[in-house]
């Protein structure tokens, strides 16, 4: 035990010593935090709009304010012309382009029943479809609007017919939604619980990676081979000092996420460390198990940074898992990120307890138990 | 020239002999294709959804049949109470829910208005915000067909999707892979072999030798451009073959945008090869001012439109951005040059300015 205990020490002192990794293991992480929360957004705002007004009436103005005052769209252009619309779709100065017909306000005060276009630029697929809906939202608003203040009349003049009122349909469904969990839609709050997981996993991977590597670069590895030190004492030294920082990143990280996106922590923070302790075993075997791989630094960087992407794209960090190929979902199974994004989301944002997260949680130990002891065979095997 | 040529040789053997690194140009690409078309995806489908039905009455299974019908929806439990739904929504077996009120087709056969709530999980908003408008939408079409007599005003949105109508994420990420796929080949690996060279010392070597020095840069740059332009195609290919991904522009057009591109990625590569002495520095230069920017900041992911404006401006700079809007817009808007004359002016700028600086660099240092 004193063995691991000095070893694990010398690295610790590696760490501190060494500008550039502690540069790596304290300010990378804020930075990353910064940049990525704000870049990694598929938040859809002030969606640039054209507007072709060919009925200038009341209602046709009404559609266009509520349009502009949802904080979904900005009016960019506006003109009676579909041909100047066209151009500016096909120029990418805006993203849709809402064209209400001459008759508009007749058609609404004859027959209650108007038509609008929307043509969304759906390049961006997906973007298409978070548009549509919020237009379909501003319109059917308004819509309801339109129809409570020009039904009230007929509601008052039916009132005598109460029981047949009701027969016909008069009475609605009146429908309401909410959002659970980010009731302001806040972007930052669904991506920082989740970048503070590819942060952890950078640090336990990547480092430990590099750092036993860097000991086979320079041949001390072989040093202490031939020490009294067992492989197991030198694993557990090797990898102690990375948990602990991956930990710290992790607190690090939080406390910037908290103070500065607001990001909630509904949960308690006792579970969401105990996840981490025990995910980052698997981050760090893995990190170890890269580092049998290799013969140079360089190499374990590269080796490293291809397996962080395919990890990353797969996990749920930036799209969410129910969105892919069905035999996609099954192989992310496979992916311990996607199992620690799942913990950290459901317990920072959600508020999950322990038997909430149970599944997951048990996945992590099995992951961490194989990866593990495959590495250290491997290990083993390696340099035996 | 036969020199260029030996030159020439020499590099292909290098790139051929390491063959971790060529399995990993060769690879990336064909992964990213396939992880990118299925994985990157946000099309919301299939959506987990719980009932909470009090007291179940004719109109209630109605709607709730309707949501089974919609295609979008698998109903994964009925409640009783509300109070069990929070379960559902921790655990991630729903996704969304719709409660109705007790009594709920008394009250609507009384005249009274029904409530039926909509709760999504939000976690994610833009799940969350389609989830609710595909319910609403659900339970209006009910609303609708169940009162002929339209008292209430509608307004029927026609909706046209441009450039993409059935929305295939896949459409979306193929300009961005090109632009990724030539910033590796062109900049990280071109980078890494210039300041190879120069590490092991046979850089000084190939000063003394009769080579001129644009003749050591193309001997050196030229091999890498060809497995640039192999992975390009191969990735057009797949993402033709396996995904349909249209092609409605000018391929000309497309190729000799890709060129300047190329030039300007090279540009990059000389340019940080010249300024570092180490092949673990150049990498992290190639990673932190080449690839990251081209992952994050080009809009090849991540809308530029919804960053911040610090992000917005730094993405001026970056030449990816441009590539990708004119290699998009060649591919899904099929526009020529007549709207693409500013990006593609943006990008020879870029690509002289950076041609200048990275011949300096390198004549400075041959000089030094």
């Amino acid at each position: 035990m004193r063995r691991i205990l000095f070893l694990a020490w010398a690295e610790v002192l590696h760490v501190v010593r060494d500008r550039a990794t502690l540069a790596q293991v304290l300010v990378v992480p804020v930075v990353q935090l910064l940049v990525l929360s704000n870049a990694a957004t598929l938040r859809i705002a002030n969606t640039p709009t054209y507007v072709v007004d060919l009925d200038h009436t009341s209602a046709s103005r009404g559609l266009m304010t509520r349009f502009s005052a949802s904080g979904f769209f900005r009016v960019a252009g506006q003109s009676a012309s579909p041909a100047l619309a066209n151009e500016a779709l096909l120029r990418g100065d805006v993203t849709m382009v809402l064209t209400i017909p001459h008759d508009f306000e007749s058609a609404i005060v004859r027959t209650g029943l108007a038509p609008i276009q929307l043509t969304i630029n759906a390049e961006k697929g997906s973007a298409a479809g978070i548009v549509q809906s919020y237009a379909s939202n501003v319109v059917s608003a308004y819509a309801a609007e339109l129809g409570g203040t020009m039904q009230r009349p007929g509601r008052v003049a039916e009132t005598g017919t109460g029981e047949q009122g009701a027969v016909r349909g008069v009475s609605r469904i009146d429908v309401r939604t909410r959002s659970w969990y980010n009731p302001t839609l806040n972007y930052k709050h669904y991506m920082v619980p989740g970048i503070l997981v590819a942060l952890v996993t950078l640090i336990g991977t990547l480092l430990t990676a590099q750092n036993i590597a860097r000991e086979k670069e320079l041949g001390t590895l072989e040093q202490l081979n031939v020490t009294p030190i067992t492989r197991g004492q030198f694993i557990a030294a090797k990898l102690l000092p990375f948990w602990v920082l991956g930990l710290v990143d992790l607190a690090v990280g939080l406390t910037v996420g908290g103070l500065v996106f607001g990001v909630p922590m509904r949960g308690s923070l006792l579970l969401l460390f105990g996840s981490a302790a025990l995910y980052l075993i698997v981050a760090l075997a893995i990190g170890l198990w890269i580092s049998t791989l290799v013969e140079t630094q360089q190499q374990a960087m590269f080796v490293t940074f291809f397996m962080m992407i395919v990890y990353l794209l797969m996990s749920g960090l930036f799209t969410p898992i129910d969105s892919m190929a069905p035999w996609m979902q099954m192989a992310s199974e496979l992916n311990p990120v996607r199992h620690f994004v799942t913990i950290s989301r459901a317990v920072l944002v959600k508020g999950a307890g322990l038997a909430d997260v149970a599944r997951p949680l048990i996945i992590l130990a099995v992951y961490g138990a194989v990866t593990l002891s495959l590495a250290v065979r491997q290990y083993s095997k390696r340099t035996a | 020239m036969t020199a260029l040529l030996g030159l020439l040789r020499k590099e292909v053997y290098h790139i051929l002999r390491d063959r971790r690194t060529l399995v990993v140009i060769i690879a990336l690409p064909v992964l990213q294709v396939i992880l990118f078309g299925y994985a990157i995806r946000t099309d919301v489908d299939h959506v987990r959804l719980a009932v909470v039905d009090p007291t179940p009455d004719p109109v209630t299974l109605a709607i709730r049949s309707r949501f089974d019908a919609a295609g979008v929806f698998r109903t994964v439990a009925v409640l009783r109470r509300t109070d069990a739904l929070e379960q559902f929504f921790k655990r991630g077996t729903a996704q969304g829910a719709v409660a109705f009120e007790p009594g709920f087709s008394e009250h609507l056969a009384r005249g009274l208005p029904a409530r039926v709530l909509i709760l999504a999980d939000a976690t994610e908003p833009n799940t969350g915000s389609i989830v609710q408008a595909y319910a609403a939408a659900v339970i209006q079409g009910y609303e609708r067909e169940q009162r002929q007599a339209g008292m209430r005003v509608r307004i029927v949105p026609d909706l046209r999707m441009r450039f993409n109508p059935t929305r295939e994420s896949s459409n979306l990420f193929v300009p961005g892979l090109m632009a990724f796929v030539l910033t590796i080949v062109s900049s990280l690996m071109t980078a890494i072999s210039l300041t190879r060279e120069k590490e092991t010392g046979t850089m000084e070597a190939l000063l003394v030798s009769p080579l001129r020095p644009w003749q050591i840069i193309v001997g050196k740059v030229a091999p890498y451009l060809v497995v640039g332009f192999i992975s390009v195609v191969g990735v057009i290919l797949e993402a033709r073959l396996a995904f349909n991904v249209p092609l409605r522009g000018s391929v000309t057009l497309l190729l000799f945008e890709g060129l300047i591109f190329i030039l300007v990625s090279l540009s990059l590569g000389i340019l940080i090869s010249a300024r570092t002495s180490s092949q673990r520095v150049a990498m992290m230069g190639a990673l932190a001012g080449t690839l990251l920017p081209t992952m994050l900041l080009s809009g090849f992911i991540f809308p530029i439109e919804s960053m911040p404006w610090p992000l917005r401006a730094i993405s001026i700079v970056v030449p990816a951005r441009w590539f990708v809007l004119v290699a998009r817009s060649i591919m899904l808007k099929g526009v020529g040059l007549a709207y693409l004359w500013p990006e593609t002016l943006v990008l020879l700028a870029m690509a002289l300015v950076l041609l200048a600086a990275s011949t300096y660099s390198f004549n400075e240092r041959l000089e030094s």
